[in-house]
């Protein structure tokens, strides 16, 4: 499946760090994944896995004391050639250009991924002024007319409110113009609508399919809604602290899980058939700080099928089990 | 809007009011009067006011009046233009405050910017590059420029300026244009003595800001706006300048206000020190002398600055930060 065709975005064993005081997060800690163009890949796992992190560091926005440590980012271009984002200068013109022009990203929280005392206008103009040679009032042009294609009712006053005179949905909205202003190839959209409410939820998925569909452009959509990527996702990526521990498509997933995390996390999910007023299982344990990352198997301490003397021994590298399918685990080795 | 600006103006005048309620009754605090501390300041010299010279300078300068009529007289002179005599001096306390608030507003406004130069700049290098050597270097000279009283500042810089430099650093103008009439030279003798008394003055207030405009910068650069803005692809300086900076420079537009009265005040010291001809020392000699008029007319000043200043803060936080102008927050 994903072989036929060159991956857009092809991660291999990326490593970020934040180097503090107290100690080395290791944030992102060998996670490997390819994103296939014109397809929406879901980035799944518990908070705190990494996901965020993997974004800003394909993006090469990590902030400080966080580094990219280890590991390619490799970046298929428009005429077949392979750029490793990681060994541009992070604030270069090169990369600067792939940022918002080739890969464009929406942010979990709405409420303040604007400036707030800049308006939206100001802020989507500014991104295609950056990436088009195009006027000023051509800018504002194409800015009325992203909003528009974002399903913003009345885009020639909103272009000029701030986004506290949004509501939450409209905001997230706004903010997938921004990102899809200057017609990226990939769009990464972490968390897009944890923030929003149910109804909204679903209108804004909606319009990422449809656009999706329009555009034929690469989706890179984390979330930790299992429903979601059952809803958006033809492949799937399942993390865990730092790690991918499984890859595969939808159905796989979802109706073959291997790795006993995956099965874990779709057994803590409410179904049309689960008994009603039964507690659901959920993971035994807590997810691991990633300062005191257990040895061997990151998931062993709350693993099921755990198998004392491997599991906590060696860590389980990603291997392939049948076509197109990944899972870290020893049980499959 | 119109609504609240216009209650914001109503508001500075009743504000206006009270102070100079407060101001008069302040003055009127001390035991005794004027007359009072004119006879003790003349019997130190040696002669002596008879009680009838006495009562007559009373009665002349209206002091024997109950004290709301004394207000209300003031008052009404005040609104008239007329402040009233500087008893000590016997001139109008206009001209006796003329040049020197005049000369105040200059220098605090170069102290001022002095700050600001010095203190924005210096609090984003420390913000975008924390814990870096220089913002180590910046916070401990920082630091020194805090601990040290400005009277102290002003009496090394005066002992160095006069031991390796030869040159009086005292005062605000060259002996030969202290007592000339306006002119360019005058101004261009001004100019040239302006750095010092600024820089001196300046000091605390930049160690100040520094600290301010880095915590402020730090909060923001951490928000997610930063980070989006960098993933559209701007450069990094034009993130920061145009983004958090933006945004960690309001709070400062709201200090606005507060700035020039609270240079004048904390200037008195420093004034006297350097002999500055400021209205600092003027109303130091004017309350130890119990000169009501001319005391009451400093004091009032400064806290009409304030009201005016804050009004036109309150303005531009209006402008400049959008959602006060909706009324969030
Ligand atoms: N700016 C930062 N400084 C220090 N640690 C960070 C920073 N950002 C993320 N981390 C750490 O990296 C880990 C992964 O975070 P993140 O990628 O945000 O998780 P999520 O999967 O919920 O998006 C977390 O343990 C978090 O504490
Ligand atoms: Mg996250």
């Amino acid at each position: 499946m994903q072989t036929s065709t060159k991956p857009l975005l092809s991660v291999r064993n990326l490593r970020t760090s934040f180097f503090q005081d107290e100690g080395t997060t290791k944030a992102v800690d060998g996670a490997s994944f390819d994103v296939s163009p014109g397809k929406t890949l879901g980035i799944v796992g518990e908070s705190g896995c990494g996901k965020s992190v993997t974004a800003q560091s394909i993006l090469r926005i990590v902030d400080r004391p966080g580094r990219i440590v280890g590991g390619e980012i490799l970046l298929t271009r428009e005429d077949g050639s392979q750029t490793d984002l990681v060994k541009l200068e992070a604030s270069g013109a090169e990369m600067r250009s792939i940022r918002g022009g080739d890969i464009g990203l929406v942010f979990q929280e709405p409420m303040t991924s604007f400036s707030p005392v800049h308006t939206i206008g100001a802020q989507l103009v500014e991104a295609v002024l950056l990436h088009n040679e195009v006027t000023p009032k051509e800018a504002r042009r194409r800015g009325i007319e992203a909003l528009r294609s974002v399903g913003i009712p009345k885009p020639e006053r909103r272009i000029d409110e701030y986004s506290f005179e949004l509501s939450g949905g409209l905001r997230q909205r706004a903010m997938i113009a921004v990102a899809l202003s200057c017609d990226p190839r990939l769009l990464i959209a972490d968390e897009p609508t944890t923030a929003l409410d149910v109804t909204t939820q679903a209108q804004i998925l909606d319009l990422l399919r449809k656009i999706q569909q329009e555009r034929g452009m690469a989706v890179m959509l984390i979330t930790h809604n299992l429903g979601v990527i059952a809803e958006m996702a033809d492949d799937v990526v399942v993390m865990y602290l730092g790690r991918v521990v499984e890859q595969g498509s939808v159905d796989d997933i979802f109706h073959d899980p291997k790795h006993p995390y995956t099965k874990a996390l779709l057994q803590s999910i409410p179904s049309i058939d689960s008994a009603p007023r039964v507690k659901l299982p959920t993971i035994s344990g807590s997810i691991p700080h990633p300062f005191n990352r257990p040895p061997g198997c990151p998931f062993h301490p709350r693993c099921a099928a755990f198998i004392p003397g491997r599991c906590d021994a060696a860590e389980p590298a990603l291997k392939a089990v049948g076509d197109g399918r990944q899972v870290s685990c020893f049980l499959y080795e | 809007m119109l609504a609240y600006i216009v209650r914001r103006l109503l508001l500075a005048v009743m504000t206006v009011w009270a102070i100079s309620v407060l101001s008069f009754m302040i003055i009127h605090l001390p035991p005794g009067d004027y007359v009072t501390s004119y006879i003790a300041s003349m019997s130190a010299s040696g002669s002596a006011v008879s009680e009838g010279e006495a009562q007559a300078l009373r009665q002349q300068l209206g002091l024997d009046q109950p004290i709301t009529i004394q207000y209300l007289k003031w008052m009404g002179l005040m609104l008239q233009g007329n402040f009233g005599m500087a008893m000590e001096w016997g001139r109008p306390v206009s001209d006796v405050i003329g040049d020197r608030l005049t000369l105040t507003m200059v220098i605090s406004v170069a102290a001022i910017i002095f700050t600001w130069g010095i203190a924005l700049p210096i609090g984003i290098y420390s913000a975008v590059y924390p814990y870096s050597f220089l913002d180590y270097v910046f916070t401990f000279i920082g630091f020194i420029g805090l601990a040290i009283p400005g009277f102290l500042l002003a009496l090394v810089v005066m002992y160095v300026g006069f031991a390796w430099f030869g040159a009086n650093v005292g005062g605000l103008f060259s002996p030969d244009f202290a007592e000339a009439p306006w002119s360019l030279e005058k101004i261009w003798d001004l100019t040239k003595h302006l750095p010092i008394p600024a820089i001196v003055l300046g000091v605390a207030g930049t160690a100040q800001l520094i600290r301010i405009m880095r915590s402020n910068l730090l909060d923001e650069l951490r928000k997610p706006y930063v980070m989006t803005a960098r993933a559209r692809g701007l450069s990094e300086y034009r993130v920061v300048m145009r983004y958090p900076v933006r945004v960690a420079l309001n709070p400062f537009v709201s200090t606005i206000g507060y700035l020039l009265p609270y240079v004048v005040s904390g200037s008195i010291i420093v004034s006297l020190v350097l002999s500055l001809p400021t209205v600092g020392p003027l109303l130091l000699k004017a309350l130890i002398a119990q000169d009501m008029f001319l005391a009451g007319t400093i004091i009032l000043l400064l806290g009409v600055m304030t009201v005016i200043g804050t009004f036109i803060s309150d303005l531009l936080l209006m402008w400049v930060d959008p959602r006060i102008r909706f009324g969030r927050e």
